[in-house]
């Protein structure tokens, strides 16, 4: 935990100095007839990100934040898994949001997360990766007019288009 | 007297059949979007505004202020059930409702909300119907100063919502405030902050998906964790006898119900300030002014009384400068004054004297649409505790769908989803280094609010600060704010004095 709470506060600084330098490209200064240039506004914000990441930075060394004392692990290994399957699983669904769209990835990521995460009957785990992408395309395609991606699969759509609008 | 007299003629016109139906039609479809992340109030009228063009102006006003009305309600439900926040008015709701839910006090959560929100639209729709003209001129004193002190105001009041770790605080805030200004510069229009040209950051960062990924995505993987992947998110149960229990505990809570109504309706008719100012202000006021302010984050039923109360009333708060000045206060009512224009009526002073009929039906529908939101909330509560009491492993994968596609909608750029995955992912990481988020998830709000105002303020004194403290109300606010943010150093300061 120590070793991640400088690690973190080391990344944001750097995160806050790419910050000032891309603020800099608009003038950060006073600009005639405009007032404070465009940049003006994050840049000094940025500084603020770095004062702060130095701060904790010198709180980290005389050890006075609670995970600068911490000798525990920052993850355990079976945070480690739980983590990279849910944050692997998002990915790969929202990924596939561009190739087969919001209704092919849906129900692949309800199928991955009922049957083999949460291990419920095929019976379940159909009715939802089935009923789940009908009411979405109901509610957000049909009633609310809002077009979810479709990727590829987008030509399929079109008899049902021809037939609800 | 009069008033009264053009209240009762409103309540004549509110309670015929048509329009009464229209009450309880548009309560029930602004509570179903209002819950939905992603989508709120502004979404239900904009979409449903072709749809008045079937009834007569009354009768549309009436049905577009009962979805504003029922989304404002609906905003509590997806932030105390789900953790994600449905619109920016429902932000603060999220930082205690949450912590309820998941200690199996879901039912408590969800009545506080509906309850604080009924009282919070019932003091501002009476302050509305006495006060209306005075107040909108009043608001018309708010320049750019006055806005910017406001919002450093705003920013006073939640400094302290991150625990003693002032540094991790503030980073917090200002890292916000960076997010809020990528985009385009509002002044001279080029492209900010937009890292190496990718198009999608050029529409800026849309607060929603912050607030998705850090309240949805990092909140999930973070249960997850915690509860071992197995866990049900809440064993909340409900029952006549336990509504009623709420109900009576809320009593303890009447000084935060009536500090966020009347703080949310004045914060709402401001110009360009609105529900999610006053919400978190009302938050932050709350908490300061607690006798145990360590429990706020941590499921203080305070927490979301205040911000609900001070939401609905700044929703009717909004609607005063819009019909008395055609200023609108929010971007719903924006949408509103819009349709009124469409409808051929023109807002301004002379609506309430010309239009005598439309208004007071409008202020009395308010009133009925208010308790007819709160009747619907309580009814559906006991489906909203069902739907909890889901195992884990259904409900995760549902919210995180819900994430995607709430991530998606509002500016329909799958840029904005992956976006939200990496705050999400970050998100958690820095909450497990006990950095709070709800600052970050606040300052992207007030952010694009702020920064005009201080910029306009500037350019007004021709740099010179002293602008903030040589106007009356500019100066009065600022120094509450300035007091506010040093207060957390008071007991520092003691606690080294005395060492």
């Amino acid at each position: 935990m120590r070793r991640a709470e400088l690690v973190m506060a080391v990344v944001m600084g750097v995160f806050s100095l790419y910050l000032m330098w891309k603020s800099a490209e608009l003038p950060i200064g006073w600009a005639e007839g405009e007032g404070p240039g465009g940049g003006f506004w994050p840049f000094w914000l940025s500084a603020g990100m770095l004062v702060c990441c130095i701060w904790i930075g010198i709180r980290w060394a005389i050890r006075a934040s609670p995970p600068s004392r911490s000798e525990e692990p920052f993850m355990d290994r079976r945070a480690v898994k739980l983590f990279a399957l849910n944050a692997g699983a998002l990915t790969v669904t929202i990924g596939l949001f561009h190739v087969i769209g919001a209704y092919g990835a849906i129900p692949l990521f309800l199928i991955f997360y009922l049957r083999f995460l949460g291990r419920h009957s095929w019976t379940l785990t159909g009715l939802f990766a089935v009923l789940t992408p009908v009411v979405t395309f109901l509610f957000f395609e049909v009633a609310l007019l809002k077009s979810l991606p479709k990727g590829y699969t987008e030509p399929l759509f079109e008899p049902i288009y021809a037939i609800v609008f | 007297m009069e008033v009264i007299q053009l209240l009762f003629d409103g309540f004549a016109v509110a309670f015929q059949p048509v329009n009464l139906a229209l009450i309880i039609i548009g309560c029930a479809v602004g509570l179903f979007i209002g819950a939905m992340p992603g989508l709120g109030s502004v979404n239900g009228v904009a979409i449903l505004l072709p749809v008045t063009f079937l009834v007569p102006p009354t009768g549309a006003i009436i049905f577009l202020a009962a979805i504003y009305y029922g989304a404002m309600y609906g905003g509590a439900i997806s932030s105390i059930m789900l953790g994600i926040p449905g619109a920016s008015t429902a932000v603060a709701t999220t930082f205690d409702g949450r912590p309820l839910a998941l200690q199996g006090k879901a039912d408590k959560a969800l009545i506080a909300a509906a309850t604080a929100s009924f009282v919070g639209g019932t003091i501002s729709v009476i302050l509305f119907t006495l006060f209306a003209p005075p107040l909108a001129e009043f608001a018309l004193v708010f320049g750019a100063p006055e806005i910017f002190a406001l919002m450093l105001l705003a920013f006073a009041t939640f400094v302290g919502l991150g625990g003693d770790d002032i540094p991790k605080t503030l980073f917090s805030i200002f890292i916000g405030l960076v997010f809020g200004a990528v985009g385009l510069d509002i002044i001279s229009g080029q492209p900010r902050l937009i890292f190496g040209d990718v198009i999608g950051f050029m529409h800026g960062i849309n607060f929603l998906v912050l607030a998705i990924g850090i309240y949805g995505i990092c909140e999930m993987l973070w249960t997850i964790e915690s509860n071992k992947g197995d866990a049900m998110i809440s064993q909340a149960t409900m029952s006549f006898r336990s509504l009623v229990d709420s109900v009576r505990s809320l009593i303890s809570s009447w000084k935060s119900m009536i500090m966020g109504s009347f703080l949310g309706f004045f914060v709402g008719i401001l110009p360009a300030a609105g529900a999610t100012p006053g919400s978190l202000m009302a938050y932050g006021t709350a908490k300061q002014l607690s006798k145990s302010p360590d429990t706020f984050g941590k499921g203080n039923i305070d927490g979301v009384v205040a911000p609900e109360a001070a939401n609905n009333a700044a929703s009717t708060g909004a609607m005063l400068p819009m019909l008395t000045l055609g200023i609108p206060g929010s971007p719903t009512t924006a949408i509103l004054l819009g349709g009124i224009v469409i409808w051929g009526l023109e807002p301004g002073p002379m609506l309430f004297i010309d239009q005598q009929e439309f208004v007071w039906a409008l202020i009395a529908s308010l009133y009925a649409a208010n308790f007819v939101s709160l009747l619907l909330n309580i009814a559906l509560i006991p489906g909203f505790i069902w739907i909890l009491k889901l195992p884990f492993t259904i409900l995760a994968p549902i919210i995180f769908i819900l994430c995607i596609v709430g991530g998606f909608v509002p500016t329909l750029d799958m840029h904005d989803v992956w976006l939200m995955l990496i705050f999400g992912v970050v998100g958690y990481l820095m909450r497990k280094l006990d950095y709070p988020l709800a600052p970050a998830v606040l300052a992207i709000v007030l952010g694009p609010l702020a920064e005009p105002a201080l910029r306009q303020s500037l350019l007004m004194s021709g740099g010179e600060i002293s602008i903030f403290f040589t106007r009356p109300i500019a100066s009065v606010i600022m120094i509450i704010a300035i007091v506010l943010l040093l207060l957390p150093l008071y007991p520092v300061i003691k606690r080294r004095l005395r060492g």
